[in-house]
């Protein structure tokens, strides 16, 4: 192979790399702000599951303060941080599967959920352990739903 | 010459005749299943325990709807793709099967007109189910609403399309006996009879070898995911190291210890475990715990 046909080949290759990597710098930002939602959510979650589950002394007012924390991020418009082209085929640095985009309908339903199972628990939290762990179980039917059809399972 | 290789080639069109006849569809003795009477009640938790809806409830069902067996779901496999039939109480699914017929499809891998079912169908887990549950499973389906949709057929390649093969699959396959053995406390023994009879875990956790047979001495030891990218991951004590507490919470909301939530195929089962006793759950999440090291 001569020094130019490699060139030309070489080329060929950031040509080809070029747009992707352009790419995955675009979206980093929505990623992130993703991820620091699932986590927020899941904080305010641990806190709730933590007395649900009897690992936790029940407190009233952290209680509350959790679930308000839920229905904070479950209110937040997600039309910006789910641009087009942001799924785990194009980037290796997210889960979120292409079907988001095929069927954004669908997703958005299972976000609205999220937000009505998160609007539940502010009403129970105040109500003690028990009411909470009846609240948990629907938000961790939500969380599956969108998590079974849209994300890419672990490992 | 000519005539030796006559000779050879009848006594291999002889040997495979025979290798068929000794694997031929082997349907349960119907004495074993006489004078039983399903209690549709209890046939509820056999129902949900055993993931029947996982795979027989259509493609994308939620709440009662999938209570609705209408078939469709398809399994990728690496011998093809499996389509689940229709099993609901109607003309199209198992209407009009006797008690004997249904337990011999559940436990024995045989339909009601002779044939080798698929181990896709996970008649080797429920190969050890008790007869009074068959029963009363029976019982509960039957109540359940009948769906017109027609079964799918399953698409496969040769030499996979050719199911009196199953038979030598099964053989190789062996007898599906306890996997976890010992001195096992109540609570374990339910746990194991829930996880490997219905629940049928291992299918999934426990890898196979090139036959597709699970590899036992790998018990739960984790797998490539069977229909997709990924792994089924490992449940055994030297690799997983949640509470019992931790795993029955899991089974009931589908929060890991974390707080994340189960996603891919295990949503489906969560959704299946949600329906069961908080003690049933117990008891799976105590015999995982009592898993023995892979190693």
């Amino acid at each position: 192979m001569t020094v130019a046909r490699q060139f030309t080949l070489a080329s060929a290759v950031c040509l080809l790399l070029a747009p992707v990597a352009a790419t995955a710098q675009e979206f980093d930002g929505q990623i992130a702000a993703r991820k620091g939602q699932m986590f927020t959510l899941g904080i305010s979650l641990g806190v709730l599951g933590g007395m649900a589950r009897g690992n936790m002394e029940y407190d009233a007012e952290t209680a509350q303060a959790a679930a308000d924390n839920l229905v904070a991020v479950s209110q937040i418009d997600q039309r910006f941080t789910w641009p087009e082209g942001s799924d785990n085929f194009s980037l290796d640095t997210t889960r979120a599967l292409p079907t988001i985009w095929e069927d954004l309908d669908g997703f958005t339903a299972d976000w609205v959920a999220l937000g009505e199972a998160s609007l539940a628990m502010q009403a129970a939290a105040g109500g003690g352990a028990e009411a909470i762990g009846g609240a948990m179980r629907d938000l961790g039917a939500a969380c599956q739903a969108c998590h079974e059809d849209y994300r890419e399972p672990d490992s | 010459m000519r005539r030796t290789l006559l000779t050879l080639l009848a006594l291999a069109v002889l040997g495979a005749a025979a290798v068929l006849f000794v694997t031929r569809p082997s349907p349960l003795p119907p004495e074993v299943t006489a004078g039983l009477t399903g209690d549709a009640a209890r046939g509820e938790t056999v129902f949900w325990a055993g993931g029947c809806a996982s795979c027989h409830a259509a493609p994308g069902a939620e709440g009662e709807d999938r209570l609705v067996l209408a078939g469709g779901h398809r399994l990728v496999s690496d011998f093809g793709t499996f389509v689940a039939p229709n099993i609901s109480p109607g003309p199209e699914g198992i209407g009009g099967w006797s008690l004997a017929e249904f337990a011999s499809a559940l436990t024995r891998g045989v339909s009601p007109g002779g044939q080798h079912y698929y181990p896709a169908f996970p008649y080797g887990s429920y190969a050890r189910m008790e007869m009074q549950d068959l029963a009363d499973l029976k019982a509960f389906m039957d109540g359940l609403p009948a769906s017109d949709s027609a079964s799918l057929p399953h698409d496969l390649g040769f030499p996979f399309t050719l199911r009196a093969g199953l038979g030598l699959w099964k053989a190789a396959a062996g007898e599906s006996t306890w996997v976890l053995e010992g001195d096992l406390d109540p609570e374990v023994l339910r746990g194991r009879y829930l996880s490997e009879a219905l629940a049928h875990c291992g299918e999934c956790h426990t890898p196979r070898n090139a036959l597709g047979v699970l590899d036992r001495t790998r018990w739960m030891a984790g797998a490539p995911n069977p229909s997709g990218e990924g792994r089924i991951p490992g449940l055994t004590p030297d690799q997983f190291d949640w509470s019992a507490d931790d795993i029955a919470y899991y089974l009931e909301t589908g929060f890991t210890p974390d707080f994340d939530s189960v996603g891919g195929t295990m949503a489906s089962v969560v959704r299946n475990m949600g329906n069961l006793s908080a003690e049933d759950r117990q008891a799976i999440a105590a015999y995982v715990k009592a898993l023995r090291p892979a190693n």
